[in-house]
């Protein structure tokens, strides 16, 4: 048990829906979310297809642990192949629609085709109807979400949606779920757009069980204790991810003006502290934190916006609280972008979630376009008549509503950076890999997290890997690649469990392993766990060399490779991507020109 | 004087843990669909308030059940459903005016918290204290 062993298929394009087994061979190779769902992806899929054609595959992805009592058991994994980057995207969420898509009795719900016309799906269990969008279609996230409740009569119905952007092909459009939680990143969310399909909305009361109740619950009361008793974990409870702002502003990488600089004079008006602090007119920015399902932590915020300030002064509608400000809103919205305005990024993350956008490219996105502007590449007359300068918050505020209603300039925006500074003559300008934005650390000051995002299968990406330890103690390339490798398995593993990444400041592999052996079918311990997320990562890698994809992908712009950190703990530092790449290739058992050999594809059952 | 259930909803941080430690008591399986108590969320996520049944003394559900299916446990004071004489009428679910007792689709019985005989799993496993089960002095005291 803990798998519900079905998986509901839908054929968009006929309107087909089929309940099948759950490959359990698949299952026990890859347990689950992220790893369960690229094998499907992989097996059913060309990964030459193009992602924004019918062809393409979308997949929902619960773990073995989604939906039971173990800690932040709340995540569900989109994975497809990502516009943003043509490689394989897998983009986790948390909040309560995973779950409930387990509780209605699945594991994965995969989509193929595309409907003929838009659509959303309606899931009660084993009721499954494809319906007409039609009263939905043009509408963002929150509409989507509060009309499809009241349409079915229903609250208990968890949705996910697009919005706007998604609809419009925006590459770094994102799958909204619970109103402010995402699968974020590579553009997930255009592929659901480009299928037709604007919304899923399940109900489930099949509710899920483990192997071993017993026993999974003494274990479930030993890591419950662990996180509460955990410094970390305290941290995130009291400040979310927030927090990181300050290490990175003193530390010196935190990415500022499109990574020209790598600390943000205006830190101290957009972190923790500031979101606490009342100004002149008593508004306080961060009214609580607030859990996704299951979770004991609780490190999400809820905010809401000064009413006095020029975003919403004359829009009611904004008046209220919602998804407040995390490390990387934070960074993306402020520091990359030069913007010190509080109430401007919070306003700026409404937007996000309402329209359905990944933070963190729209905010790459943005500053790329700020450094075109003020090269004179850009003018006013195409930004719309907004002074698209670093520091501007309206630049921020209007434009983050343009890209996601797709109007204007935000259409321009709408490329993500990559596309966007090709298209303008200037492709150094670019910040991220593989097409996608880096995260809000600068891999001058923080090395091995260079390594990992030029590594990381779906582009750039801070989430795929844990050297954070590493980098701080030596800010030099020695020693990075094998830590860099074995956190990427680590993680890989951690993110087909159907948990979150953000216990591992109180968890090791070991509390996941002794989680999903208790809840689980067969043996699980730490070693099979890590051989899993090896081989998780080595089939992604598969799925992107199938795609297309070589050595000269797994790069770092010019900007972090020859131009020295201006200032902070790594200034006149570059990183030293070329020494840990051939390093992280060898740990890896891969050839010098980053191909996995035959052995070790033997090794791992991939071959 | 029975102890009772007491939500401080201003701790409730919505993470539905009591929700499934109730469905596993009850129903064996993680299944919040099936919970006794229920978390409910407003303003847009800024506030989660979790709700389950008073055990209020007038207990109209038990009044108004014609196969005398609901008694009151002596020793905690909690009006119990008796499966075996419940025929799934669901006049009690009319009666109830907090709605906290539901009828249950897949056993056709009625559910409604029992206070786990005295033991509560939901405030055994609520991470912030929102639901901690007290000595009703204690509970307007805190209130």
């Amino acid at each position: 048990m803990s798998w519900q062993k079905k998986v509901l298929r839908i054929d968009l394009s006929t309107g087909e829906s089929f309940v099948e087994p759950l490959n359990m061979e698949w299952a026990h190779d890859y347990m689950g979310e992220r790893g369960l769902a690229s094998k499907y992806l992989y097996e059913m899929m060309d990964p030459k297809t193009d992602p924004m054609s019918p062809e393409n595959v979308l997949i929902f992805a619960t773990g073995p642990l989604t939906g039971t009592m173990a800690s932040t058991s709340g995540r569900y994994a989109v994975v497809t192949k990502g516009p943003l980057t043509n490689a394989i995207a897998c983009s986790n969420s948390g909040g309560k629609f995973g779950a409930e898509l387990k509780f209605a009795g699945y594991d994965l719900l995969i989509l193929q085709g595309k409907s003929p016309k838009p659509v959303y799906l309606h899931i009660v269990d084993d009721e499954i109807e494809i319906l007409p969008a039609d009263d939905i279609w043009g509408t963002s996230v929150w509409n989507t979400e509060e009309w499809v409740k009241t349409h079915h009569q229903n609250p208990q119905l968890k949705v996910a949606s697009i919005g706007e952007a998604g609809e419009n092909g925006v590459y770094y459009a994102c799958v909204v779920n619970d109103l402010h939680r995402a699968a974020g990143r590579s553009g997930v969310g255009a592929v659901m757009g480009s299928k037709n399909l604007k919304a899923v909305a399940v109900h489930g009361t099949v509710g899920v069980g483990v192997n071993d109740p017993k026993k999974f619950m003494q274990v479930v009361k030993h890591t419950h204790q662990l996180l509460a008793d955990n410094t970390g974990r305290r941290e995130m409870t009291e400040q979310g991810t927030h927090a990181m702002i300050d290490t990175m502003q003193e530390f010196g990488g935190l990415p500022t003006r499109n990574f020209q600089a790598v600390q943000f004079e205006g830190t101290d008006k957009i972190n923790p502290e500031a979101s606490t602090t009342p100004k002149a007119n008593g508004h306080v920015n961060l009214l609580t934190n607030k859990a996704c399902f299951g979770c004991t932590i609780a490190c999400g915020r809820i905010a809401h916006i000064d009413k006095e300030h020029f975003s919403i002064v004359n829009r009611k509608e904004y008046w209220h609280a919602s998804g407040g400000l995390e490390y990387e809103t934070a960074y993306a919205f402020g520091p990359v972008i030069g913007v010190d305005d509080i109430d401007a990024l919070t306003f700026a993350n409404y937007m996000m979630n309402e329209h359905g956008m990944d933070p963190i490219s729209f905010g790459g996105t943005l500053a790329s376009a700020m450094e075109l502007y003020e090269l004179g590449v850009l003018t006013k007359e195409q930004t719309d008549g907004i002074e698209l300068k670093f520091g501007n918050p309206e630049a921020l505020t209007v434009m983050a509503e343009k890209t996601g209603k797709y109007e204007g300039f935000g259409k321009e925006l709408a490329l993500g950076s990559k596309r966007l500074c090709e298209k303008y003559g200037h492709p150094e300008l670019f910040m991220g890999v593989k097409g996608q934005e880096f995260a809000g650390y600068d891999s001058r000051a923080l090395q091995g997290m260079g390594l990992g995002y030029a590594t990381g299968n779906r582009g750039a990406c801070h989430l795929r890997h844990d050297t954070f330890a590493e980098d701080m103690e030596d800010q030099s390339g020695n020693g990075k690649a094998i830590p860099c490798k074995r956190s990427q398995d680590n993680t890989a593993a951690i993110d087909s469990t159907g948990l979150c990444l953000f216990t591992t400041s109180a968890w090791g592999i070991e509390e996941f392993a002794m989680q999903i052996d208790a809840a689980c079918e067969g043996d699980w311990d730490a070693a099979r766990l890590k051989q899993t997320g090896e081989r998780v990562w080595n089939l992604e890698k598969q799925f992107n060399l199938a795609a297309g994809f070589t050595k000269a992908d797994d790069t770092l712009p010019k900007r972090l490779l020859e131009v020295p950190a201006p200032s902070g703990t790594a200034k006149g530092k570059v990183c030293e991507l070329d020494q840990m790449l051939g390093e992280y290739y060898e740990a890896r058992g891969w050839s010098a020109d980053g191909v996995p050999t035959a052995e070790t594809l033997h090794r791992l059952n991939l071959s | 004087m029975f102890k009772v259930l007491t939500m401080f909803a201003d701790k409730c941080t919505g993470c539905l843990q009591c929700e499934m430690a109730c469905s596993l008591e009850n129903e064996g399986v993680f299944n919040p669909a099936k919970s006794r108590i229920k978390v409910f969320e407003f303003e847009h996520g800024k506030r989660a308030v979790p709700y389950t049944c008073t055990q209020c003394e007038e207990a109209w559900c038990m009044q108004a059940c014609p196969t005398d299916a609901i008694v009151i446990n002596k020793e905690t004071g909690a009006k119990e459903v008796i499966d075996d004489q419940c025929v799934g009428c669901k006049v009690c679910t009319i009666a109830c005016p907090y709605g906290t007792i539901n009828y249950n689709t897949s056993s056709g019985k009625v559910i409604k918290c029992d206070l786990c005989g005295g033991d509560p799993e939901c405030a055994k496993i609520c991470p912030t204290q929102a639901i901690v089960y007290m000595n009703p002095e204690s509970a307007q005291a805190a209130a």
